[in-house]
């Protein structure tokens, strides 16, 4: 399946320049450059000198055992990481060029412009689904030009419009599992992010679900970078353009092992352990 | 819902054929019960499975509920019920020279809890003994404070409810009372009273469920500087005897003349009740808010009063509600604060800021030792009335908790069965559907 995209980009080099550095725009995908990026809970370093380009309009998995930083990393491209206690970082994570934790720049601007899926469907019980869906804009004190177009477009784009159109007064806890994740999504892509990210958005879901929402990924990519963590290889194979793989060796915080295109780390890794864990040798 | 949506007539058949025995596909009309939320496209896809036959009733077989409990283990309790009462008898009263019906009661519980065990561990065995012997002191625990509480409504109700008058209780206040005066509670109520309460709580409400509501978000969502510091005071605070917050208020406000006798004087003692209670009950119903909701909030750029205020607390809406409603529940009926603060008034005051106020408790605690039959009569009423108060707190205390209703709402766990499943499937017989035969 991505033998039809565009070439994809060249592997990681921790000093290439950021290669764009305009205006950041709402709504245009947007590229991040992470690099160096360590991570510390408590004091102890569970992530290592991560250096990744996750390119413009394309999806990005980050695949690896569990405990091996890939959510944490994840956390760290939207600036969640520091909600955690006792949580610290280091190294610089660049949206379109501009360092996310540079001086002057906020948190909740960056999550704005980054949006993030979580593991568990999390809509907010107490509000209807359309309420759902426009709950960012809300948050934001942005009002758009039209509600009703922006959650049938964003319902559209998360893959759930025609199963709630009638019932956008529901509220979102009457969906299912499947649906609340889908929700969840529409409800990210709502503040048109320019990337969103997504942590392990299938786990919880059973398969035909899981299905739904790999397409929707597909059709999303054009609008904005996606980045998705998930234990699932296949899924990885099915959705990604690029892969990241992140190991944590016994008592070594995590690092990644090896990166690139997707078919590359599949089909012909030059690492030993990318090739044992992508086999099924281990993880 | 995933395979009611589908429209093939193989899943259909398979939801089916795990209720009735000849695995028969599934007739139009066979709604999957309360849950068939998108039901109406279900029932016309799966009509297409089969020829469209007329439906014919089909009798079911009756429903039963397996039970482990049986007559043989009634029986076996009375049995064990009055030979332990003949037993003690016989060692109570005959060999040996007891008295006294409380002891006598003890021993006859005690001794019917022994028999049970034994005669359950001869006809079956003693683990079933032991779970039963356990079974037994839980429900008469629990039969034993309905019981007290009953009797103290009861009671009250009785002693009061043939005294009232009810056009002068709620009407009048008790300054036209004279001494002696039989036909007094003709024109004597306690409208002083319930005003005089309702201002004082109300004002104690309106100080003191802001306060508690911030300390409590301070204490679960800021979890700012000395969070730990604050929720021990807090806690501390809850086991503060409410005469001591009386004294309190007396001393710092009225002793210095900041303030005079007042109903206001007794709202800041009931703030000084209200606050931990309130606060200790919204921090719980904050904490079981799922984090993820908060993660989700903040991921959509969301500032953290944003999420406070649109994600945690509407989703802790009714916990907050109820919390506010038995905080309030909790201290209408506290007497010792008012006792130097309202200091309590025989004739109608509105207003709570200046001069003594009349309170429920107040009434009841004053006039009760009077010996004025009449005036004890007014208590008990008074008593009355403010336990239907809060019982009425407590009603709706309970309506507030509910979930949200069919539509959903937020669930604590996935799969929670919403309460009104479990009462009608427990209270009411569930109401089997029609089922058909192609």
């Amino acid at each position: 399946m991505t033998s039809t995209l565009p070439p994809p980009p060249a592997p990681v080099d921790p000093d290439r320049p950021a290669p764009f550095s305009g205006t950041p725009v709402l709504g245009e995908p947007g590229q991040i450059d992470a690099e160096g990026v360590c991570a510390w809970f408590g004091g102890r370093l569970v992530l290592e000198s991560v250096d990744l380009v996750m390119a413009k309009s394309k999806v990005t998995a980050l695949i690896g055992p569990s405990g091996c930083g890939k959510s944490t990393f994840l956390r760290i491209l939207n600036r969640m990481h520091e909600v955690v206690p006792g949580a610290q970082l280091a190294g610089t994570v660049k949206l379109d060029g501009t360092d996310i934790y540079g001086p002057g720049q906020r948190a909740m601007e960056t999550r704005r412009h980054i949006g993030m899926v979580f593991q568990k469907p999390n809509p907010f019980p107490a509000m209807t689904i359309a309420e759902n869906v426009l709950a960012g804009l809300r948050f934001s004190r942005v009002s758009p030009a039209s509600k009703d177009d922006l959650i049938e477009e964003s319902l559209t784009k998360g893959g759930l419009w025609n199963e709630v159109k009638d019932r956008l007064g529901e509220l979102g806890g009457a969906l299912s599992g499947g649906q609340q994740q889908r929700l969840c999504i529409a409800r990210s892509l709502a503040v048109k992010p320019r990337v969103l990210l997504m942590d392990e958005p299938c786990s919880a879901l059973d398969p035909t679900s899981t299905l739904r929402i790999e397409q929707t990924i597909k059709e999303i990519a054009d609008e904005v970078t996606v980045v998705i963590v998930t234990h699932n290889m296949q899924q990885a194979q099915r959705v990604s353009d690029q892969c990241a793989f992140f190991l944590a060796e016994e008592n070594q915080p995590g690092r990644v092992i090896e990166s690139g295109r997707t078919e590359k780390i599949f089909g012909e890794p030059t690492d030993q352990r990318t090739f044992d864990y992508v086999n099924g040798q281990f993880g | 819902m995933t395979t009611q949506t589908a429209p093939e007539g193989v899943l259909v058949t398979t939801t089916s054929a795990s209720t009735q025995t000849p695995p028969a596909p599934r007739p139009p009309e066979t709604g999957r019960g309360p849950d068939s939320g998108s039901g109406s496209g279900s029932g016309d896809s799966s009509g297409v499975a089969g020829p469209p036959t007329p439906p014919r009733p089909r009798r079911l077989p009756s429903p039963i509920r397996p039970s482990a409990f049986g007559a043989e283990d009634v029986f076996l309790l009375v049995a064990s019920a009055v030979s332990a009462l003949c037993l003690v008898w016989i060692v109570f009263y005959q060999l040996t020279s007891l008295s006294g019906g409380l002891g006598f009661l003890v021993a006859w519980y005690l001794t019917f809890l022994a028999l049970t065990w034994l005669g359950t561990a001869q006809m079956i065995e003693r683990q079933v003994a032991t779970d039963r012997v356990v079974g037994v002191v839980v429900v008469s625990a629990a039969l034993l404070v309905i019981g007290i509480v009953l009797f103290i409504v009861v009671w009250v109700a009785a002693k009061a409810i043939p005294t009232i008058h009810w056009g002068a209780l709620f009407t009048k206040d008790q300054k036209s009372f004279q001494v002696a005066d039989p036909h007094a509670l003709d024109h004597v109520g306690i409208l002083h009273a319930i005003i005089g309460t309702f201002e004082q709580v109300g004002l104690a409400v309106l100080m003191g469920v802001p306060f508690a509501i911030a300390t409590a978000i301070y204490l679960n969502e800021v979890k700012g500087f000395g969070s730990r510091t604050v929720r021990t005071v807090v806690t501390a605070m809850s086991g503060t005897p409410s005469v001591v917050a009386g004294i309190f208020i007396y001393s710092m406000l009225i002793l210095t003349h900041v303030l005079s006798y007042s109903g206001f004087a007794a709202s800041l003692a009931l703030v000084v009740i209200l606050l931990p209670s309130v606060t200790r009950v919204v921090e719980e119903v904050l904490r079981v808010v799922p984090s993820g909701l908060r993660e989700a909030s903040q991921a959509l750029g969301a500032p953290e009063w944003r999420t406070v205020w649109s994600v945690v607390l509407p989703t802790a809406r009714s916990g907050v509600v109820t919390a506010v409603l038995l905080g309030i529940a909790r201290i209408v009926g506290e007497t010792a604060p008012l006792l130097f603060t309202a200091f309590g008034s025989q004739v109608l005051n509105l207003s709570p800021f200046t001069h003594d106020q009349g309170a429920l408790p107040l009434v009841i605690w004053s006039d009760v030792r009077q010996a004025q039959p009449v005036l004890i009569d007014l208590a008990f009423q008074a008593a009355f009335v403010l336990m239907c108060l809060v019982l009425i707190l407590f009603v709706l205390a309970r309506l507030f908790s509910r979930p949200r209703g069919r539509k959903g709402g937020w669930r604590r766990g996935d799969n929670r069965p919403a309460e009104d499943d479990l009462f009608a499937r427990f209270i009411v017989p569930v109401p089997i559907q029609e089922r058909t035969d192609p």
